[in-house]
């Protein structure tokens, strides 16, 4: 899904940089062309970088501490995830190999090899033979009906001197003749079960804990008083608007306070989430598919587990329609019952992403230009969309805790007129 | 000729944009005349552009 939107970007930052010979600047078209090209392959890449999880916590260009990595792959391996140096070599935990590819935990054996797309396995073994003798670049092997070509490349860019026992990660994939590697093909080496503190899962943890500090010590304020202090005073206002305009509205008097936690929770954690985002961190959390998805599904378990006689009755036996229509207006039901979790894990996933990516590109024309004459221009338009994303951190926030309460308000409905 | 599928999403921008410039529209209108329903008329107008939002999305991620 990601690398679509890279696609279209991509398209449209090669419409900016072919604008962008008109604006006076180096009189060398062909070379500038270059220059404007290799610029927009290197903003795809941060872009991607930024959005994307990763082992390592990058503070800024160079400077990173690394994450534990925890896999369970007959039992629990745990290391640090300095050890793949970025991805060039190999992660050794008692006799077992892993190796790093775009973002991802693959396991070797102990050659470090990663096996690109789909490779023949009598030719495997003649491969890691080569490999055994040290080498690198085009293979051919030739077999009675045809000639296949591999490229055997080794991770590392082989200018660190230091420590040349640590096993390097070699990748093999599939050429032609003139050595053109097949792009976009992913390694079929075995995925463990991967349990690791990435970058998001620690912003997660790092969040709930001081979220838990900071309400813990709002409500302690209402033990001796009834004025809140400290943090408390800038909280307090917002747990009164979701109560009094979220949730009593949509879930009503009766049995709102069940879900007041649930609604508090999912409020704060978004809207926090998506300020992070804001920071040039690089944190992506709301942005991630897989985080919206969680917090969809919760509250998709929660509407049906708290859905009453009446809520079941107008899904799969609809009162007041004619008998005909009561089946197809269940499976309607039905299907609608699954769409709003999906529209609301969507619906987050998408505005936070975009909104990164539309930002990142807009910095990221500053350098495709490289004019004095339009940074500005830019400069102003990130600044602008900036407010804009600050306020649509909020937004979201309250719609998703909107819907959520509409949907459980829908649950536990009573209906008097029957 | 084949139409690229940008252009398939495109049409889904314009036609998103168009319904929640509609809400937007008629929430105005609707707070012009009745000021003090205005909270009411936000809420529900948040929860269609934000409906439609959804859709707009799609276009995105369709291929």
């Amino acid at each position: 899904m990601h690398y679509n939107i890279f696609s279209k970007l991509s398209v449209s930052l090669a419409l900016f940089s072919a604008t962008s010979l008109i604006v006076p600047a180096n009189a060398q078209e062909q070379s500038h062309q270059e220059d404007s090209d290799s610029i927009g392959v290197y903003i795809k890449e941060t872009i991607e970088h930024h959005l994307s999880d990763s082992y390592d916590f990058t503070i800024t260009e160079g400077v990173s501490f690394p994450l534990p990595v925890i896999l369970y792959d007959e039992g629990i391996k745990m290391f640090m995830s300095s050890e793949f140096h970025h991805g060039e070599s190999l992660a050794e935990v008692n006799g077992n190999f892993y190796a790093l590819y775009h973002s991802k935990v693959y396991k070797t054996e102990a050659n470090g090899v990663l096996w690109l797309g789909s490779i023949d396995d009598n030719h495997r073994s003649e491969i890691s033979e080569k490999i055994k003798e040290g080498f690198t670049g085009k293979l051919t092997i030739r077999s009675e009906e045809d000639v296949s070509y591999y490229m055997v490349q080794h991770a590392s860019s082989g200018h660190h001197d230091s420590e040349e026992d640590q096993s390097e990660v070699i990748t093999v994939s599939k050429c032609d003749e003139n050595g053109q590697i097949n792009e976009g093909e992913y390694p079929t080496n075995a995925k463990p079960l991967d349990f690791s503190i990435t970058k998001n899962v620690f912003m997660i943890l790092v969040m709930a804990i001081s979220m838990f500090f900071l309400f813990k010590g709002a409500a302690r304020a209402y033990k001796t008083g009834q004025t809140p202090r400290k943090a408390g005073r800038f909280l307090e206002p917002l747990i009164i608007y979701v109560r009094d305009e979220i949730a009593i509205p949509n879930i009503g008097k009766q049995h709102y306070k069940r879900y007041m936690s649930y609604l508090l929770t999912v409020f704060f954690f978004i809207w926090f989430m998506n300020l992070a985002g804001m920071t040039p961190l690089g944190i992506n959390v709301t942005g991630n598919i897989t985080i919206t998805f969680s917090l969809a599904l919760i509250t998709f378990l929660i509407t049906q587990a708290s859905g009453n006689k009446h809520y079941w009755m107008h899904i799969l036996w609809m009162p007041g329609v004619p008998v005909i229509l009561k089946p197809v207006m269940a499976i309607i039901e039905l299907i609608g019952l699954f769409v709003k979790p999906f529209s609301l894990m969507i619906r987050l996933y998408a505005n936070m992403l975009a909104g990164h990516v539309v930002l990142m590109s807009i910095i990221g024309l500053i350098f495709v230009f490289g004019s004095w004459l339009v940074s500005p221009a830019f400069f102003g338009l990130t600044l602008v969309l900036s407010l804009l994303e600050l306020l649509v951190a909020a937004l979201q926030a309250y719609i998703f805790t909107m819907l959520t309460a509409l949907y459980f308000g829908s649950a536990v409905e009573e209906h008097d007129h029957h | 000729m084949e139409i690229p599928e940008i252009v398939g999403a495109g049409l889904i921008v314009i036609g998103a944009g168009l319904g929640i410039g509609r809400i937007g529209g008629s929430a105005m209108e609707a707070i012009a005349r009745q000021p003090e329903a205005t909270a009411k008329i936000q809420t529900a107008m948040l929860i269609a552009a934000a409906l439609i939002e959804g859709i707009g999305f799609a276009a995105l991620f369709a291929k």
